[in-house]
């Protein structure tokens, strides 16, 4: 395994042990209960660790659009109603997973990173390796199923906070009534878009975790090449999440 | 026992190990000593499979290590145990979650079985009322003494120290060499440890082999130490001119009766 640390090649070096490493992250557990109780602490560390934070940009994110979105109705026949719409609309497809995403990419990948590079550092991992651990089952596979698990939540609370967001910027700030908002919000429900916000949230939460895990897992070296490490895992993270969402918004809104 | 054969490392173009064979017996501290940059970290980590030999064998009571696949090498890791350098022990974790993290995984004793197991070896490394600390509000000793408790919890064969002594003050060395020493003949495990620190070298060494720029320069134990005419052993043994000059009075001393 240390050899796979230091060791260092092209694209196609990285992209073949990034693979290698996922096939081995879903290896069967040693002890599935170890794997559980890891499993729980990432979950509360990805999931409950990010809600502050999502429900503060969420709230902001829905407040502007809805103000942007109403003064630029203003000066349109379009009724205002639509502000809600508007909002809920691009809160669902693209605005709550793409941008709670990108957030979570500096936020959890930063940390995933230096976790796991520190614990390679100090020989952690080694220990691990020692005691006949699968260390990437072990490390990496219960930060992907609480990412899987918990990213969507995050998801589905950032869209609720930016609708509730908007409502509360458009009638405060005397653009949009209350009412005619959640007529807009309540009008024309799109299920499969509700699929569109799940499906994204699931491959971003992969994408944003797996990279950020990779980087802090193979990271060698000095204590300044752990922040070089995270910092790669959270741009690395943030540049796929925007490709996946380019990818899956062609295959998926056709 | 566990031998190695012929073992070569190379990283790129630059040859670190350039043929290591010896064989280290059980029920004995096997030292593996060197200056720094001699191999012997590398050679401990291809003992233990951290690294891969590019060439040689590793038999672990005569089944090959190096042949094994990952499966097969993670049944013979069970069986072993390691003191790394720092502790390498777990941040967010207690001294007996710690400890008790090899059992858990592991095995299937009750949580009062692992308890026991985890308070009996605590105690046998001199670390009692530490159970609820983190790493973090140990002192190296306590550290490396943990992490010894951790190596030791599972009965293991085979025991690895990598440079125990590093970061420690004389005293609390001569502490965790004792220890190292006690284990190994009460438990009769084959411990195999790296170090430079020479008075752990006087004290522990049962069989000693010592490395020079990769290659095995000499082989022998504590007490034939010193009746070796190697240069670069002299050399390493007597690094400093207080210790020539103590030899020499020594060796002038003896001469003279």
């Amino acid at each position: 395994m240390a050899e796979y640390v230091h060791a260092s090649g092209g694209p196609l070096f990285h992209i073949g042990r990034y693979i290698l490493m996922i096939k081995r992250s879903i290896a069967k557990p040693e002890r599935a209960s170890m794997y559980w109780k890891e499993t729980l602490v990432q979950m509360n560390n990805i999931g409950v660790g990010s809600v502050v934070i999502i429900l503060l940009i969420s709230f902001f994110i829905g407040a502007v659009s809805a103000v942007q979105f109403a003064y630029n109705l203003s000066q349109s026949m379009v009724p205002m109603y639509y502000v809600g719409y508007v909002v809920k609309e691009s809160m669902i497809l693209e605005l709550a997973p793409t941008v709670s995403c990108l957030i979570l990419g500096g936020k959890i990948g930063s940390n995933l990173a230096s976790e796991l590079g520190t614990m390679r550092l100090t020989e952690q991992i080694d220990a691990l390796e020692i005691m006949g651990v699968n260390t990437i089952s072990y490390l990496i596979g219960p930060k992907l199923a609480a990412a899987i698990t918990m990213i969507p939540l995050l998801v589905v609370i950032s869209a609720v906070t930016g609708i509730w967001g908007g409502l509360v910027a458009g009638s405060f700030s005397g653009y949009v009534s209350s009412v005619d908002y959640m007529q807009g919000v309540l009008m024309n429900f799109v299920g499969y878009n509700i699929f569109v916000m799940m499906a994204k949230s699931v491959v971003f939460g992969f994408v944003l975790t797996s990279v950020s895990c990779y980087q802090g897992f193979y990271a060698h070296g000095s204590a300044i090449e752990i922040g070089k490490a995270s910092t790669r895992a959270v741009v690395l993270s943030c540049v796929m999440v925007l490709f996946a969402d380019l990818v899956l918004t062609w295959l998926l809104l056709r | 026992m566990i031998e190695v054969k012929d073992v070569k490392k190379q990283f790129g173009s630059q040859e670190v190990l350039k043929g290591i064979s010896a064989v280290f017996e059980s029920g004995k501290n096997n030292l593996i000593i060197g200056k720094s940059g001699s191999g012997k970290t590398v050679l401990l980590k291809c003992i233990v499979g951290l690294l891969t030999p590019t060439s040689g064998h590793v038999y672990f009571d005569d089944k090959d290590y190096v042949a094994m696949n990952i499966d097969q090498k993670n049944e013979i890791r069970r069986e072993l145990g390691m003191l790394f350098q720092g502790g390498a022990l777990f941040d967010s974790l207690t001294v007996e979650q710690n400890v008790r993290f090899p059992l858990d995984m592991f095995t299937k004793m009750s949580m009062s079985e692992k308890r026991d197991r985890v308070n009996e070896v605590l105690k046998r490394v001199n670390l009692t009322n530490t159970n609820q600390k983190f790493p973090s509000q140990l002192s190296g000793g306590m550290q490396k003494r943990t992490g010894i408790a951790r190596a030791i919890v599972m009965n293991p064969k085979y025991l690895f120290c990598d440079e125990p002594n590093s970061g420690l003050d004389p005293q609390t060395s001569i502490v965790v060499d004792e220890l190292i020493m006690e284990i190994t003949q009460e438990y009769k495990i084959t411990t195999i440890t790296n170090t430079h620190d020479m008075n752990s070298v006087i004290a522990n060494g049962d069989k000693i082999i010592f490395l020079h720029e990769g290659n095995k320069h000499w082989e022998g134990d504590r007490l034939t130490l010193f009746e070796s005419d190697n240069k670069e052993l002299i050399d390493f043994i007597f690094a400093s001119e207080f210790l020539k000059e103590a030899r020499d009075a020594r060796f002038n001393k003896l001469k003279n009766k």
